[in-house]
């Protein structure tokens, strides 16, 4: 590691979108190495098409990205990026055993005609041993819970050896033990220094392992700063939020559900 | 059997029939990992209008077919990538048309009897010659070195799309040679099992190994087992019930799927009789969840206030307390 390192992710005035349709604009963004950063936001506020802009899954529309230094156009060294990407389930549609899928984050190390190794093997039962899912290697991952099989895709990303861990919402929709569970292995790959990029609105389950916060919301950056300063800032917007102005109390056009004959009693929704 | 052998066209039939069986679950598995079930079907539709061509044109209707069924599979893939909503119309259309062009051209050519029409439809082992046995050995020979050298990939694609790009794996040239594999093997058994039959030596096989197997691996070694089982035996049974040999071979694909779907049932639910549930767990074992591990009958038990739990699916396994385990 040397002070001269380029930063991990440097995005630039970065915009990213879905064919003629921005998503998110403005971007500025670095993230160093042994960071762990939270990228927070509302749903839709665009947390997960801004990560899959910065690896290239959804179409960059503007600014630049470069990773490890390099601009995402010419980045060819995709093993040092570890994707974890938000999925409630694996695909059920045939059987695959754990192995067989965390298996999959060694392909990128090898060429296409060359079998297994043996270091393969290693590495892909230590990646399961980390997760915590050592006992269960051979049993199908559709017999796992939720976060059991967050676990195995953490392990698979953890298989390509990376230098950085991009997750999409690896806490949501998982029920508290394995909440723990995940949150346990978290920690531990910090302890080890990984960097990583975390995507989340559930920033309970992380609080311990996240030194930067990130902030989106509509599509742009919110707020970045130390975990600390972001709890101030979340006071300080609720005590904002408690001034009264006499024109907020009566609900604003395009707000409301109530407009239309068959709507409830008029009510102001969350934009 | 031996007496089957020496007759020159059931040789060569059989042949053609193994090469398929082999083949055809190979390249099926990943079509069912894709939840693409039915495109081979689709790409039969095309390959009689290659048939149909060849036919009308003195071409060898295998090479003519290769082509058309070639240049659908790249469509199909072109198409799908394109994510457009009026894709799935654009098949249907390029389907449909294919399979009237065939039928029409065929019976506007010279040549063109309805028993040759259906001979390609629904297989005819009769018809199968030497020439069309070599061109199916080279191409099965393409389908399987092809399909084995690249199969972590496959699964890669076919698993998740998206993780697989991220790490940069060429995801619409992969997709695009599973297709162009899946035309071959349409080809390849055109003559065995029939082009409107073809897509069921692909996806029945491993419908059926889905059901028992407990690994990606296993279960596209069994659908191979099964898909040989049934392609060659199908063309045995067809020649002594003189019936024709693609809907024979189907025929026992389904069997095959049924007798495994039935003893499958019948095993989980005697396992499920068979078993204890723990109390629910608000805790997941795991190694340093603080219970000691302990080995049992080729699993990990993890000792709970005296019991033996085993992970089994989404809860534990009350496994009896330990002493008595010890006594048993």
């Amino acid at each position: 590691m040397h002070l001269s390192d380029p930063p991990l992710m440097r995005l630039r005035s970065a915009s990213f979108g879905y064919a003629d349709r921005v998503v998110v604009s403005g971007i500025d963004l670095e993230i160093h190495r042994g960071e762990v950063v939270a990228l927070l936001g509302p749903n839709g506020s665009g947390k997960s098409t801004l990560v899959r802009g910065i690896l290239g899954l959804t179409t960059q529309q503007g600014g630049q990205v470069q990773l490890f230094g390099t601009p995402r156009e010419r980045f060819t060294e995709h093993t040092r990026i570890g994707y974890v990407p938000q999925r409630h389930s694996l695909s059920a549609s045939v059987r695959a055993t754990v192995t067989e899928i965390v298996e999959v984050g060694r392909l990128p190390h090898r060429l296409w005609w060359r079998p297994t190794s043996s270091e393969d093997r290693a590495i892909v039962r230590r990646a399961i041993e980390d997760v915590g899912l050592a006992d269960r290697a051979r049993e199908e991952v559709a017999s796992l819970s939720g976060g059991q099989q967050r676990r195995v895709l953490i392990a698979r990303a953890l298989a390509g050896e990376p230098e950085v861990l991009v997750m999409d919402e690896p806490t949501a929709g998982v029920d508290h033990a394995s909440q723990e569970a995940l949150a346990g292995v978290l920690r531990r790959l910090v302890d080890r220094g990984t960097s990583m990029l975390v995507v989340t609105h559930e920033l309970a389950a992380l609080e311990r392992v996240v030194s930067r916060i990130v902030c989106l919301d509509a599509g742009h950056v919110d707020f970045d700063g130390s975990a600390a300063a972001y709890a101030a800032h979340v006071a300080g917007h609720a005590a904002g939020s408690d001034h009264h102005h006499p024109d907020d109390v009566t609900p604003r056009r395009g707000h409301v559900i109530g407009a239309a004959p068959l709507d409830p009693e008029p009510r102001e929704v969350a934009p | 059997m031996t007496d089957l052998l020496a007759l020159d066209f059931m040789r060569q039939a059989l042949l053609a029939a193994l090469l398929a069986g082999f083949a055809a679950p190979l390249v099926g598995v990943f079509l069912v990992q894709r939840r693409m079930s039915l495109i081979g079907d689709g790409m039969g539709h095309v390959a009689l209008a290659g048939v149909a061509v060849g036919v009308l044109t003195g071409q060898a209707p295998v090479l003519t077919a290769l082509v058309a069924a070639v240049a659908a599979a790249v469509a199909i893939e072109l198409i799908r990538a394109s994510g457009r909503t009026s894709g799935d119309t654009a098949l249907a259309v390029m389907f449909y048309g294919g399979i009237a062009l065939g039928v029409v051209l065929i019976a506007r050519s010279s040549a063109g009897t309805p028993a040759n029409l259906t001979g390609y439809l629904f297989g005819a082992i009769l018809t199968t010659s030497t020439t069309d046995i070599a061109v199916f050995a080279a191409l099965a020979a393409v389908v399987l070195v092809t399909t084995l050298l690249l199969r972590p990939r496959f699964f890669a694609v076919a698993n998740d799309e998206d993780y697989a790009r991220a790490v940069g794996i060429p995801v619409l040239r992969y997709n695009v040679l599973l297709a162009v594999l899946t035309a071959v093997t349409v080809v390849v058994s055109m003559r065995v099992v029939g082009l409107l039959l073809i897509s069921a030596l692909m996806i029945l096989p491993n419908a059926a190994s889905q059901l028992f197997a407990r690994s990606f691996r296993s279960a596209m070694w069994w659908a191979v087992v099964i898909g040989v089982l049934c392609s060659v035996g199908g063309v045995v049974v067809s020649y002594g019930a003189e019936t024709p040999s693609g809907g024979t071979i189907v025929l026992l694909a389904v069997a095959a799927f049924l007798l495994a779907s039935t003893v499958t049932a019948l095993g989980t639910r005697a396992r499920r009789a068979a078993h204890d549930r723990a109390e629910r767990h608000d805790h997941e074992h795991g190694p340093g969840c603080g219970h000691p591990a302990l080995g049992h009958e080729g699993h990990v038990d993890y000792l709970h206030d005296g019991h033996r739990h085993a992970a089994h699916e989404g809860h534990y396994d009350e496994h009896g307390r330990h002493t008595t385990v010890e006594g048993r």
